[in-house]
């Protein structure tokens, strides 16, 4: 299975990704080589196979209801590239009020 | 949901609240919150669904600053809870059963604040308990809506899993209208989600403004398209938020960070055992052994700990042989604040109110008597079937007793006396 451009520009914009139009190209190319890749898997016969979504074979593995402390603030946003009032700041989301 | 960090985050500072796992640090990995898991259960049976015995989380894919890990953990395929219903009255006064597609769990998301160009992101919400529930496109007019909504919120403060607090943000309402002309059964190819508007007046402003909005669109011949609307108070006009052009593109994938869950027959039993009774059972019971109206029933079911010192006041009465009718009046006409009074106190009250009223039913058979000859007319109206004339015959003998008599008495006892005529 091959990749088009457009399905690229498809999934860059979900992933927020700016690609410049040679990168879309390069990408179709790489993507689709990695989806024929994969597809050998489609050469295996697994009808009457349920499909595993998780390897360790447990369930029902929780945790009780309690709380543990949280990280200071100052932790928190100690890697930010910009905080203000104790927040995150990024570039503004389109939200008209 | 998946980590430790405590839920109360309302009106703290700013990511005071957060932990690797909240805040998508590389390595981090989610781990179940079982009471949020059996609070979802809990939800469910409230709302009549079956529970499922296997349920997985997904993983929902978009790319959005409120959300760090690039996905929010929710569930799709594998929901908790699926197919149940809940009955809410319309406009016309009829009862209609919504059909509840789903109530499944998730985890909540970050909080944004718009400032200037720029968008601040407190993660103090990103990863507390949400659960999700969906309704089919059952419902038909706003007042059905507003119903469904504070029934809701009843059943969430009745089970104790929320505050259910809207202006808190604790519940969220999402409304997605269409139009259709009149007679046409298929559902409208579009729809419009009113989203991020928190209080059910606002809500109700919107649902009937867009209403409204499209009818008049499609009547000009506009074609209405997929789109995500906000609710603007100063205009009292529904806004454009979002165009979904890519409508929906989760690419949802089971969750490879987090085993199933399996829910045995047992925990479902359990789980079922120990729900409160719940406000549609409260009325039922209200009104076999109280014999009240509906309409008191539902002042006095609005809150379990009011419909719980109702029943505290009907026992300390029943020593003191007062009517659990005339208990639910007093309550309900007095207004009282059950955070200020005993329920002790209301019977005193009651009494109180009592004293020097003639209860004796022979005095009171004599009165009654006198009332009916005195007003054959009225008498006579009764009997042809004009119920309000007991009303009538009822104030002439409170009149004649200058109020201290027994309206419940007087009233029965007239009857009697009327029927055996
Ligand atoms: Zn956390």
């Amino acid at each position: 299975m091959s990749l088009t451009k457009d399905q690229v520009k498809h999934v860059a914009k979900l992933a927020n990704l700016p690609l410049t139009s040679e990168e879309e190209e390069k990408y179709a190319e790489q993507l689709s080589k990695i989806l024929e890749y994969v597809e050998q898997l489609n050469s295996v016969d697994t009808k009457d196979i349920e499909p595993t979504f998780n390897v360790s074979g447990q369930e029902n593995v929780m945790r009780k209801d309690e709380t543990e402390a949280s990280l200071s603030q100052e932790e928190v946003l100690s890697n930010a590239s910009k905080a203000e009032n104790g927040m995150f700041v990024t570039k503004g989301v389109f939200e008209p009020e | 949901m998946f980590c430790s960090c405590s839920a109360d985050y309302f009106g703290k500072e700013p990511n005071t609240h957060t932990c690797p796992v909240c805040l998508a640090l590389p390595g981090a990995l989610p781990y179940i919150n079982e009471e949020a898991i059996n609070d979802c259960i809990k939800i469910g049976l409230a709302l009549n669904c079956t529970v499922a015995d296997k349920s997985l989380f997904e993983r929902k894919n978009y790319f959005y600053p409120d959300l760090p890990k690039g996905y929010q953990i929710s569930q799709y395929r594998w929901p908790l809870t699926v197919n149940g219903w809940i009955e809410v009255v319309g406009q016309d006064g009829k009862t209609k059963k919504i059909r509840i597609n789903r109530a499944h769990q998730e985890e909540d998301t970050g909080k944004l604040t718009h400032k200037d160009s720029n968008t601040l992101i407190d993660f103090n919400r990103s990863g507390v308990p949400l659960v999700e529930i969906v309704t089919e496109p059952d419902f038909s007019d706003t007042t059905q809506i507003v119903d469904y909504a504070k029934k809701l919120q009843q059943i969430f403060r009745y089970l104790e899993v929320s505050n259910a607090d809207m202006e808190r943000g604790d519940m969220r309402l999402e409304a997605n209208i269409s139009v259709r002309p009149v007679g046409q059964t298929t559902l409208p190819n579009y729809r419009v989600e009113l989203k991020n508007i928190n209080s059910f007046r606002f809500m109700m402003a919107a649902v009937e403004y867009e209403i409204k909005r499209q009818i008049a669109a499609l009547e000009k011949g506009e074609r209405l398209q997929q789109e995500t609307r906000g609710w603007n108070e100063d205009k009292k006009e529904t806004f454009l938020q979002r165009v979904k052009e890519e409508a929906n593109d989760y690419r949802y994938f089971p969750e490879p960070d987090l085993p199933k869950l399996k829910i045995s027959e047992n925990q479902i039993n359990q789980i079922k055992s120990e729900l409160p009774e719940l406000p549609v059972q409260k009325s039922v019971r209200f009104q076999k052994e109280f014999g009240l109206r509906l309409d008191q029933i539902l002042v006095l079911i609005e809150s379990s700990e009011l419909s719980e010192f109702y029943e505290r006041a009907v026992e300390v009465g029943r020593s003191h042989h007062i009517d659990p009718k005339i208990i639910a009046n007093f309550i309900i006409n007095r207004k009282i604040n059950i955070e200020e009074t005993a329920p002790t106190e209301i019977i005193e009250q009651i009494l109180e109110s009592k004293a020097g009223i003639v209860e004796d039913p022979g005095q009171i058979e004599g009165l009654a008597a006198e009332v009916i000859s005195e007003n054959p007319q009225i008498a006579a109206d009764f009997k042809k079937g004009k119920e309000t004339a007991l009303q009538a015959l009822i104030g002439a003998g409170m009149k004649k007793r200058k109020g201290k008599v027994s309206v419940e008495i007087l009233k029965s006892t007239l009857e009697n006396l009327l029927q055996k005529e």
